[in-house]
């Protein structure tokens, strides 16, 4: 059984100017231990997709529909009460912002030992050397001395690593990514991911990665979700995305990302381009959401959605034309 | 890693908007709606107003015609608000001190606002004026406003003019750091570096790129200006230092009916509503404004 | 051949005073553009690029250096004498959502740089003016009389790359004018870019932290760090066989989107230092897998290590044998 099961997730935002629908029917599954990648660009609705399962959608302006299934469990259905015992316990998140997601009037060790006194019911010095043990485990030197810090006398680079410790400080079964590593230096990064890739394993946590970087996705993840205005477009395990796109979306964003070392090997010309620009949320898109762009647009896009067909046992495409 | 197939979800496809559509309606009854606050805060401004501009036409009679034979009765048929202790009708005393107090909002808030405008855009453009400036409005702001009014109040005649003056001077401080503040994170602005590079010279950026972008935050604190004034010129008049006894209003008005409120409240009662229900039209068109006109310049989505 | 550079930039420092202390955001870089040529100034955040970028457009003041645009020195000019000259060199900013006065209209953001450098004689050609910027950069000839916040991200990027092409420009200050876009976006306007270099014969200063990008389009690529640049050296060098263990470790850094290639990764250790209180000597020794003793003390000077490629660093004066980065290269451009 998966671990976690999103069917048919909807979330739609009431704005002054109409109906905002972020996520606008996405279903796919979590497997305990494995990497899930969700990629797209700005606007595709994969950060609304996170803070979905979740429920960090205010009531007040989003509603979520569908069913989120964890641990057999539909987490929709749940009483508040109960999915802030599965908070940070059992499903933890870290964003994207180490800058912001941090209180700032508090000291680390308090961060981070609030979680696991609420929790895990230790007490606060138990808490305290957990999460010395903790720091240390996320590579930040001098841990000790650290927990008594405060966020703004940290780095970017090591803010986010005591993001990473507060989310596995109770040992989650699942970790949900919000672009972990999109704010930071590109040194700093490489530091992020080697840490994520060992903590991978000793964790054995199964991660959902939301990112709009390619590179990042085929260093990290084993299944990749391909997302566009609130729709999946593609699943598929990471090498079978790279090397056999299907849908037309995923060749022209794996195209227009200039590779590393392209200039010495003579493969260049003009960077291939998706012309036109993504939908705004707002606009009801009859047919295929991509239509307006893609190449291979037909009349039958423009009319029907497509729905997702498996290619093969673990490759799925939503088009009517797929590649 | 062997990655299990993902079942798809075969279960029923639900489509369709999770909030009901939202009637797209334009005109005004989509304006108020969606602004609610400042549709009541003009309308009952408006009111007032009108009240204040056509008071001669609305059954008033002299505001200072004193009737010694009627003094200090309650509101009745014959004067809907009662008299005040001299005999005069309260009704008409109320309604032409709406004149003073509305003439005196509007006139400080618009004073204050262009001096404030000015002295904020020259200390945050010309970094040297800019200590100068702020440490006099500094030392203008350290004394309360009442106690800085009467003070000027005290050197000059009491007279609307003078009056006028004292609570402009009083005001303009904070407009002043207000605007300097906007103009301080409006030059931060890429696109006003975007102009020095297209050689655009410093006065037309003020003219064409800072000061467009700073009249929305300026209007709202003048609104808010403008129920300050009022209450000041309220409270010079209550204590005997605004406006001469001739020209009522509704501070001296409530000064008249002090000593008799316990027996004869209505003298009180009616200019302090009336105060009440303008700074709260003010408050409220403030408010509605400050939110309407909120940065949405970024309408990122 | 025309062999002047576009830009020559000598020495160029640029100074804070923070709380009392001296943040040397630049601290000595120099570099040159010649007409037509892209020049990429790379880093992460803190080197100094930006600050560098805004100093040649002398938005800032300069501290200490020497900055000539067409042959002229401009870094001592009066804001009056240098009003008229400022048309030849124009920046593209990074956030689309703040670079453009969001109470304009295009008509008159366009406009704008036109009267200010007398490009036109009369309304009319104005008008025409406008409408070739906007048929240059792909952007509707409708689009003039719209505001700023109707337009996407990728489009208003275009319509500030306008402006700039407005004042009929000998060189463009690029500041990360692509990192807040999309990456299909992004494509669209380093073609675009690329296209205008074509046509126009402009030079470009791209300042950037994304190297397959700056790859893709430049020419030479100066790479700085802490305020210094540490190795300036044609694309085919730079990338190919860079010389310094910062620009080495920075590209080996990038994710490279191909699932299952092992990367011959560097991973830095620790942080970037903070720029009020630099490392003594080499900036980068702290962080440096090959640091000598020498490298703490002694602050290594730009030299020729090949043709058209310089390098800062102590480890080109050992042997080669001994020079742990010439072996690195030499391995690597054997298996790539």
């Amino acid at each position: 059984m998966p671990l976690l099961s999103v069917e048919n997730l909807r979330t739609h935002f009431r704005t002054a100017d109409g109906i905002l629908r972020a996520v606008d029917g996405v279903s796919f599954t979590v497997n305990a231990g494995e990497t899930v990648a969700i990629v797209g660009e700005s606007g595709c609705g994969k950060s609304v997709t996170a803070n979905s399962i979740l429920r960090l959608i205010p009531e007040s302006i989003g509603k979520i529909a569908g069913r989120i299934v964890f641990e057999g469990r539909d987490l929709l259905g749940l009483p508040i009460k109960q999915m802030r015992q599965i908070r940070g316990n059992e499903i933890s998140m870290i964003f994207q912002e180490p800058m912001t997601s941090l209180n700032p009037v508090l000291t680390i060790g308090y961060q981070l030992s609030e979680t696991l006194r609420l929790h895990q019911g230790l007490t606060a010095a138990q808490a305290l050397a957990r999460s010395v043990e903790m720091l240390t485990l996320v590579g930040i030197p001098e841990p000790a001395k650290r927990v008594r810090q405060y966020p703004h006398q940290l780095s970017g680079g090591m803010r986010q690593r005591v993001m990473i410790a507060l989310a596995l400080a109770c040992s989650p079964k699942l970790l949900i990514a919000d672009e972990p590593t999109t704010a930071l230096d590109v040194t700093i990064q490489a530091q992020i991911l080697e840490l994520m890739h060992e903590l991978k394993s000793s964790a054995g946590a199964a991660i959902l990665i939301i990112t709009h970087d390619l590179g990042v996705v085929a260093e990290i993840a084993d299944r990749v979700i391909v997302m566009y205005a609130g729709r999946k477009v593609e699943e598929a395990p990471v090498e079978k995305l790279f090397r056999t796109p299907q849908h037309p979306y995923t060749q022209g964003l794996l195209d227009a990302a200039p590779k590393l070392g392209a200039s010495l090997k003579n493969s260049e010309g003009r960077l291939s381009e998706i012309p036109g620009m993504v939908p705004s949320p707002k606009e009801t898109i009859v047919g295929c959401s991509f239509a307006a762009r893609c190449a291979r647009v037909s009349q039958r896009c423009r009319e029907v959605v497509p729905s997702l067909e498996p290619k093969s046992a673990d490759h799925f495409v939503a088009c009517h034309h797929a590649i | 890693m062997s990655a299990t197939p993902t079942p798809i979800y075969s279960g029923p496809i639900e489509q369709g908007d999770l909030f009901p559509a939202a009637r797209k309606s334009r005109g005004f009854l989509a304006l108020i709606r969606r602004h609610p606050t400042i549709a009541l805060g003009s309308a009952l401004l408006f009111v007032i107003l009108i009240l204040a501009i056509f008071a001669p036409y609305l059954w008033t009679v002299d505001p200072n015609a004193l009737s010694p034979a009627h003094r200090g009765r309650p509101p009745s048929l014959r004067n809907w608000f009662g008299t005040d202790l001299f005999g005069r009708d309260l009704y008409s005393r109320v309604l032409y001190g709406a004149r003073v107090s509305l003439a005196i909002g509007f006139s400080v808030a618009v004073m204050s606002s262009i001096v404030g405008l000015v002295l904020g855009l020259i200390s945050g453009f010309i970094r040297w004026t800019d200590a100068i400036i702020m440490r006099v409005m500094d030392g203008l702001m350290s004394i309360p406003p009442i106690l800085l009014a009467i003070a000027l109040m005290a050197l000059m005649q009491g007279s609307i003019i003078n009056v006028f003056v004292s609570i402009t001077i009083a005001e303009i401080p904070r407009v002043a750091r207000l605007v300097r503040s906007v103009v301080l994170s409006l030059r931060e602005q890429p696109y006003i570096d975007g102009a020095i590079a297209a050689g655009t010279t410093t006065p037309m950026i003020i003219w064409r790129h800072v000061l467009p972008n700073a009249i929305a935050p300026l209007i709202v604190q003048a609104t808010y200006v403008c129920a300050s004034a009022m209450i000041l010129e309220a409270i010079l008049s209550f204590i005997g230092a605004g406006t001469p006894p001739s020209l009522p209003s509704w501070g001296t008005i409530m000064s008249d009916g002090r000593a008799v409120w316990q027996i004869k409240p209505y003298i009180i009662l009616f200019p302090a509503a009336f105060l009440s229900l303008t700074i709260l039209a003010v408050n409220l068109l403030g408010d509605g404004l400050r939110d309407a006109l909120d940065p949405r310049m970024a309408k990122r989505f | 051949m025309d062999t002047t550079p576009i830009l020559n930039v000598k020495n160029l420092k640029k100074h804070f005073s923070v709380k009392g202390q001296t943040v040397k955001a630049v601290d000595g870089i120099s570099l040159h553009i010649m007409p037509g040529e892209t020049l990429s100034l790379v880093g992460e955040s803190g080197c100094g690029k930006s600050t560098a970028g805004r100093a040649i457009l002398r938005l800032i003041d300069l501290t200490e250096g020497e900055v000539e645009l067409n042959g002229q020195r401009i870094d001592q000019m009066s804001a009056r004498q240098l009003r008229p000259l400022r048309r030849h060199i124009q920046p593209v900013f990074q956030d689309p959502y703040s670079s453009l006065n969001p109470r304009m209209r295009l008509r008159d953001i366009l406009a704008e740089p036109i009267r200010n450098f007398g490009l036109s004689p009369n309304a009319a050609d104005i008008e025409s003016r406008i409408r070739q910027l906007l048929e240059m950069v792909r952007l509707p000839a409708d689009a003039a009389g719209r505001l700023p916040h109707e337009f996407s991200g990728g489009q208003r990027q275009r319509i500030s790359i306008a402006r700039a092409l407005a004042a009929e420009p000998s060189l463009i200050v690029c500041d990360e004018a692509v990192s807040a876009l999309d990456v299909s976006v992004k494509a669209q306007i380093v073609n675009l870019l690329q296209d205008l270099q074509k046509e126009l014969g402009l030079a470009l200063l791209f300042i950037s932290h994304d190297l397959a990008i700056v790859e893709h389009m430049t020419h030479r690529v100066a790479v700085m760090y802490l305020g210094r640049i540490v190795e300036i050296a044609s694309r085919e060098r730079i990338f190919g066989s860079p010389q310094h263990p910062y620009t080495l470790a920075l590209l080996s850094s990038v994710p490279v989107p191909e699932p299952g290639r092992t990367i011959d990764r560097i991973v830095l250790k620790g942080d970037v230092p903070s720029p009020m209180n630099p490392p003594k000597g080499c900036h980068f020794h702290t962080r440096c897998p090959f640091a000598l003793d020498r490298c703490k003390t002694d602050e290594p000077k730009l030299r020729s290590v090949a043709p058209g490629q310089h390098v800062a660093c102590h480890l080109h004066d050992l042997p080669p044998s001994e020079n742990p980065i010439a072996q690195r290269t030499a391995v690597s451009e054997v298996s790539s």
